[in-house]
């Protein structure tokens, strides 16, 4: 993935703070111990801690179970490589990447539940699409939240790049369309939509996003080709059913059967794992497409299974 | 939605009653139901082995093998406990010798110190607008001071809902915001500075003598020393008298994790658990009340500066179980229907033999423990969905003097209620012959329903009851404005900004 190649150094060094993202100096539940039914019993608790959810975490560790039994796996290594094994099959490299548009400005809604992290993810998307060298403009349709237009301002002024903004209380529509419109007219390459935090279960503020959908899908053929649910890494079993739900907020009109392109999963850096997402693989089919591990721009990866799955696993070790 | 939720505790209840002989092992295998509910209900894993372990002793305390209803009563000792754990010392009053008002108190001389900590989202500056507005409507004023210097626009967003408490909420009181937009800094460059400026804010909340100091704090991992230095630092030289630690109910396992590492370093008074509108079950709460042992004082319900709540334990234990309030229903239900009538019911039901006399007693019965809309309330799924819905009570008075009208003959019999009679009976009650057609039909259906349902489980009295009473009435049941009850799930996120 070129897009982050360039970021790279800037990773290693944020993730200095970030504990269990990767896991190197982390110890690890599985590597080097022979499979038992002890540890199959430790590693249904592992999943269980890190709100992978009942359902899933039978499923995964009946498999184990029945290919320890059989004789197909004995070492925790095996149970490692198996559930990378799995999750990359879930999650295939394509389905993470990026969607860029053919031509013309590339559209990414980003959406999700009160104080995930949206705003803050959309200026680490913004940073590294420039570090890519492609030009960005920002839409500042959360015209609800108090002081929430300034915070992405602050972020714009900060990165260095326009912000396209309506009034405090406005129809965000209104300014999905202008922000459109600028977008097209300025030739920029890629178009960012900020949307106000909004709960599964209100049902007009679930419509408003298909609104916002369809005004953009009219200004920008194909658009928006990407439409994000920001997760935050902390959220338990509610997490199901936002994807459900925002993936069929966010269905196009003409029937289209993907509403959600993605999830960007935060909060990496603090202690929770974000287990959920593979729980929402099984039931909603949205892969992740990018971690956020920290609240600066830079504080950004890529999603990758390998070191997702580790991290599952990873024992605390003091100062590690 | 909910009945996905009730499914892991209905399991185990219909486990428990299907049988004749409970044995131990069958307490050991329902409680294997309980504990998968409460996991998919995000409490942590080693709380709900505690939890059960409780739980399993009190069942062979009071030996619930031998009680004549052991999934109800197993169900009401895993309540009883949650409530019990939930709530623990909630009602203790505040303590330092202070006048209790509320849950924040007064002191003299004032302000009285508030401080929010908690994750980042949690939602500490919002609660911090609504608890502001909670004490305005009390008459008391209050300063909210800018102590997040991290977050962009953090201190604007203070700014605009402090102006909306003082200009849009109830009470005369005064609402200041103390901010320092100077010393707003960039992600991990303003480390420390907040604790001056709480000070500052102290010292103004004294002079323009407020009752209520409230501290807004960035948002914070429980990992991040220097940041849990800062609100150590705080509560050293301030000594709040009540810190609150905010979270959002949503929260998963981690919970533990960070309400541990906060009350360490903080030893917080008290817990918020906000966007509980967000129909997650908030097994976090028991998580959090079980590593802290703090008291869970508030519920945020919404983004608007009303939607705070006081925390009611048994409230939330029904949540957790995702059982709506399954037990106040069932203990009305006890006081008003006697054992025999419940019996004579079942009996009748089996045999097909129910008649309109016998739904009219069992819908009195029904009306006299309390309105249909408070009753229905209690059923898990149906509270929150009745919310904005307006039940119409007349058209029950109506099935009600329908009934009224009809002869001993066609109570028993309505299948011999034709043209005549129906214009008769309409005419009797006063109301349209299509109405009376309409409730011959549904009950003819519905006990039609019941009697092969009847046959297939010739259970308890819980169904008894569920069958015979409420099911043709709710057949009868119209929602105002809807007439098939799929809205109802619609019209439950019907909930407006
Ligand atoms: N530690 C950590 N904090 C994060 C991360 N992403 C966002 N945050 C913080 O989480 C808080 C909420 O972030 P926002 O970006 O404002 O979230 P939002 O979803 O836009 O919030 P609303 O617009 O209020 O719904 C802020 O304090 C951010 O700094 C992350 O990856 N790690
Ligand atoms: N639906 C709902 N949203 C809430 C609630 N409390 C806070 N929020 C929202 O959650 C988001 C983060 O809240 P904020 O107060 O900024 O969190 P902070 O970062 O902890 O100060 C905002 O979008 C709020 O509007 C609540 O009880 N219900
Ligand atoms: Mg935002
Ligand atoms: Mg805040």
């Amino acid at each position: 993935m070129a897009f982050f190649k360039s970021i790279l150094g800037k990773l290693k060094q944020g993730l200095a703070k970030t504990r269990e993202v990767l896991s190197v100096g982390l110890r690890s539940l599985l590597l080097g111990r022979k499979l038992d039914e002890a540890l199959i019993n430790d590693l249904e608790s592992k999943l269980i801690a890190a709100d992978v959810g009942t359902k899933t975490t039978t499923r995964l560790v009946t498999q184990i179970r029945a290919d320890f039994r059989s004789g197909t796996i004995s070492t925790g290594d095996e149970v490692l490589a198996y559930l990378k094994d799995e999750l990359k099959r879930l999650w295939p490299e394509e389905d993470r990447r990026l969607r860029i548009a053919g031509a013309g400005p590339t559209v990414i809604l980003v959406t999700g539940v009160n104080g995930v992290g949206k705003t803050t993810s959309i200026a680490k998307m913004c940073s590294h699409l420039r570090h890519e060298g492609k030009s960005v403009l920002l839409g500042a349709c959360d015209t609800f939240r108090a002081g929430a237009v300034r915070q992405l301002e602050i972020w714009s002024e900060r990165l260095g790049v326009e912000v396209v903004k309506g009034q405090q209380g406005g129809d965000p529509a209104a300014v999905a369309f202008d922000a459109c419109a600028a977008a097209k007219s300025r030739g920029v390459d890629v178009l960012i939509l900020d949307t106000a935090g909004r709960l599964q279960t209100q049902d007009p503020l679930m419509r408003q996003l298909t609104k916002l959908r369809s005004v953009i899908a009219k200004q920008i053929p194909g658009g928006p080709h990407e439409t994000l649910l920001v997760l935050d890494a902390t959220t338990g079993q509610n997490a199901l059913r936002q994807a459900e739900e925002f993936d069929r907020a966010l269905r196009p009109a003409d029937g289209g059967s993907t509403g959600l392109t993605g999830i960007f999963l935060t909060k990496l850096d603090g202690t929770a794992k974000g287990g959920i997402v593979i729980a929402i693989k099984d039931t909603t089919n949205v892969p992740v497409k990018f971690v956020g591990t920290g609240e600066t721009p830079e504080d950004v990866q890529p999603f990758d299974p390998n070191s997702f799955v580790e991290a599952l696993f990873a024992e605390d070790v003091p100062g590690a | 939605m909910f009945e996905r939720l009730s499914e892991g505790f209905s399991n185990a209840l219909r486990r428990l009653s299907g049988q004749a002989t409970i044995t131990e092992d069958n307490v050991r295998e329902a409680m294997q139901d309980v504990r998968t509910a409460l996991l998919d209900a995000d409490v942590h894993r080693d709380v709900v082995e505690q939890f059960c372990s409780s739980v399993m002793k009190d069942a062979v305390g009071q030996d619930v093998t031998k009680s004549l209803r052991p999934g109800q009563e197993m169900i009401g000792i895993v309540y009883k406990r949650l409530v019990e754990v939930l709530g623990g010392d909630a009602s203790v009053e505040p303590t330092l010798g202070l006048t209790p008002d509320g849950t924040i108190p007064k002191v003299a001389p004032p302000p009285t110190i508030v401080m929010m900590c908690g994750l980042q989202g949690s939602g500490k500056t919002t609660t911090c607008g609504k608890i502001a507005a909670y004490l305005k409507k009390r008459g008391r004023s209050v300063m909210l001071a800018a102590a997040d210097l991290q977050r962009p626009a953090a201190v604007e967003q203070l700014q605009t809902v402090a102006r909306q408490v003082q200009d849009e909420m109830p009470g005369s009181a005064m609402v200041h915001c103390y901010a320092e937009p100077e010393k707003v800094a960039e992600y991990g460059k303003a480390v420390g500075v907040a604790v001056g400026v709480c000070q500052r804010a102290l010292a103004a909340a004294i002079k323009a003598g407020v009752d209520t100091l409230i501290l807004d704090t960035a948002g914070r991992l429980h990992i991040n020393d220097d940041l849990m230095n800062e609100l150590q630092a705080v509560r050293k030289l301030l000594n709040p008298h009540q810190i609150f630690f905010v979270v959002d109910s949503m929260t998963g396992q981690d919970a533990v994790n960070s309400a541990k590492s906060f009350h360490e370093k903080l030893e917080f008074d008290g817990v918020i658990m906000t966007k509980f509108d967000s129909e997650t079950r908030g097994g976090a709460a028991l998580s959090v009340k079980h590593v802290s042992g703090a008291s869970i004082r508030f519920v945020g319900v919404g983004e608007k500066l009303d939607a705070l709540e006081e925390f009611h334990a048994d409230r939330f234990a029904s949540r957790i179980l995702g059982m709506g309030d399954v037990l106040s229903l069932v203990e009305k239900a006890q006081t008003e229907v006697s054992e025999r009538d419940a019996q004579e019911m079942q009996a009748k039901l089996e045999k097909g033999e129910l008649t309109l006399d016998d739904f009219l007693k069992q819908m009195k019965t029904l009306r006299r423990m309390g309105p249909m809309k408070q009753l229905l309330g209690l059923l898990p799924g149906v509270g929150s969905a009745l919310k904005d819905v307006n039940i119409d009570e007349g058209q029950l008075d109506r099935v009600e003097a329908m009934i009224h009208s009809m002869t001993v003959k066609e109570r028993k019999k309505p299948s011999v209620i034709d043209h005549p009679r129906r214009r008769r009976i309409a005419a009797g009650s006063g109301t349209e012959q299509s109405a009376v057609g309409g409730l011959v039909k549904q009950f003819e259906a519905a006990s039609k329903m019941t009697k092969q349902m009847a046959a297939l489980s010739a259970s308890g009295r819980m169904k008894a009851m569920a069958a015979g009473g409420a099911a043709p009435d709710m057949s009868q049941l119209r929602l105002k404005g809807s007439s098939h009850t799929s809205s109802i799930r619609d019209r439950f996120k019907k909930r407006k900004k």
